[in-house]
């Protein structure tokens, strides 16, 4: 915890300030609060709106959660399954990074189009920006394994699923986490942009209907918001690290 | 009686001949090292009889059965200690048994204790020096269930010190356990002050160019390496493999 404020209260600082050039420079210049409010106004905004805004807001961190777990779990298992099947890998893989190109605002619509306004598009379009970065970081994990090790596993009589799971899956496990954390913040997003195709809740239809209404004080709200979790998301992912991968932090904290 | 047999090996990579008909073999609870110059092929020999590899003509025996392409059949320590870092130690010297199928702690705790590493059980690899690592690589091949530990230039990576300590430790082990072991260096001194036979290689193409049995009564003490009749072993070695 003191770790945590020793580190923490730079950015924290310049944060701050950012803040007060921001509200100086809104009053200076008389900038209209539908333009562009001050920060107090936004923060006035987020408590006296928490009763419409909060029920938006569990409905992202529901949203989100559950596209995040999926895209774990179909990130993983596309990892292993081309990890175990070179054969596979090799016709895949490049399909996969085309699958991250296709622009997910297009696609979105589309998904609507096709599977209509329940959660089903939504939560394709969360997996969709969620597996790749875990599926890339945990096949890195899985072929970096070191040859020495892999070489005494094998003559100590290692079978196939053995070297799997008492070598490649612990050891690519800190590479894993790297991914799950991309992940993590990215499963906000896209939880935020797969309601903006519509919802009946969620901070992306609060969002929208702030911005069509001229509220930008909202809309801020809703970037902050959106700002926070990820970061909640972020250390929640960095938590379960430090207590999964614990000879790692001894070893860092050793150096 | 004959616990490993390496019958007629040959192996060639492409044009890059390795083995040329090499044969050997080593006693139960005998201690054979494999002396020869580096490049010499020994980790092809490894290779060949951890079953990574299969020999282009020969056979390889355990027992009574053939080995040849067959892996997990011999119990090995690699030149570096290969241990597990998210494994504590007593974790990953048990893991010879695990991969066999059957894990016994109790005894691998009392191994571990004699083996100067008692309160090191939880600890993880990082934590321990270079010859603790080494002697955790060693317990976990002595703890796997296979009949005869093959030992890759174990002591190579360290200091001259620690590999003297790691020696003295080693025959202390041997001495109370008797495990059959084929043990590759390129240390005449080592080969002698270790072993019952050695066999000393030629370079590529490689095959035993001298069998030599060491004269030594056991246990041995670390004189020994000052002994009068230690230089001339070392000698006739070394001369051995000059000459070839």
């Amino acid at each position: 915890m003191i770790n945590l404020f020793r580190k923490g209260w730079r950015p924290a600082a310049v944060l701050l300030l950012l803040f007060i050039a921001w509200e100086m420079a809104v009053n200076l210049a008389e900038v209209p609060a539908w333009l562009l409010p001050p920060p107090t106004e936004i923060v006035l905004e987020a408590i006296s709106g928490w009763e419409g805004f909060s029920h938006h807001l569990q409905s992202t961190v529901m949203l989100s959660l559950l596209g995040f777990a999926i895209g774990t779990v179909i990130g993983l298992i596309t990892a292993v399954i081309l990890h175990l099947l070179p054969f596979i890998r090799e016709s895949v893989y490049p399909l996969l990074i085309l699958s991250q190109n296709v622009p997910i605002i297009v696609l979105a619509p589309l998904l609507v189009v096709w599977f209509g306004f329940g959660i089903l598009p939504k939560l394709i379009v969360i997996t969709l920006v969620c597996f790749f970065p875990i599926t890339v970081a945990a096949l890195d994990g899985f072929r970096q394994t070191p040859g020495e090790l892999r070489h005494y596993m094998l003559m100590a009589g290692a079978s196939k699923g053995q070297l799997f799971w008492k070598l490649e899956l612990p050891y690519s496990l800190p590479s894993l986490f790297s991914g799950l954390k991309i992940s993590a913040t990215y499963s906000v997003m896209g939880a935020v942009i797969s309601e903006w195709l519509g919802a009946k809740e969620g901070i992306g239809v609060y969002m929208t209907l702030a911005s069509s209404s001229f509220r930008t004080d909202r809309v801020f709200v809703a970037i902050f918001a959106i700002m926070l979790l990820s970061l909640l998301f972020f250390g929640g992912i960095l938590l379960a690290e430090r207590l999964l991968i614990k000879w790692k932090s001894r070893e860092s904290a050793r150096k | 009686m004959i616990q490993l047999s390496v019958n007629h090996l040959t192996k060639s990579f492409d044009t890059n001949q390795v083995l040329d008909n090499l044969s050997f073999h080593v006693n139960e609870g005998e201690f054979v090292s494999i002396l020869g110059p580096s490049g010499s092929g020994k980790s092809t020999i490894f290779n060949l009889i951890g079953g990574m590899l299969l020999p282009d003509e020969g056979s390889i025996t355990l027992g009574n059965v053939k080995i040849n392409g067959k892996r997990g059949s011999i119990s090995y320590m690699p030149q570096t200690p290969s241990l597990m870092p998210w494994r504590t130690i007593l974790q990953n010297v048990l893991l010879g048994q695990e991969l066999m199928g059957k894990t016994d702690s109790e005894a691998a705790r009392k191994m571990l204790q004699k083996a100067g590493l008692g309160g090191y059980e939880n600890a993880y690899p990082h934590e321990l020096s270079g010859g603790m690592k080494q002697r955790a690589a060693f317990i976990r091949a002595l703890l796997s269930p296979q009949p005869i530990i093959l030992l890759d230039e174990p002591f190579s990576a360290l200091d001259e010190l620690t590999r003297h300590d790691m020696q003295k430790w080693l025959l202390d082990i041997w001495n109370e356990h008797k495990p059959t072991i084929l043990f590759v260096t390129h240390n005449i001194e080592e080969a002698i002050y270790l072993s019952d036979r050695i066999l000393v290689l030629s370079s590529k193409p490689a095959k035993v160019i001298k069998e030599y049995k060491v004269p030594f009564n056991r246990p041995r003490m670390e004189e020994l390496y000052l002994n009068e009749n230690f230089l001339a072993c070392k000698r006739s070695i070394h001369h051995a493999l000059k000459n070839h």
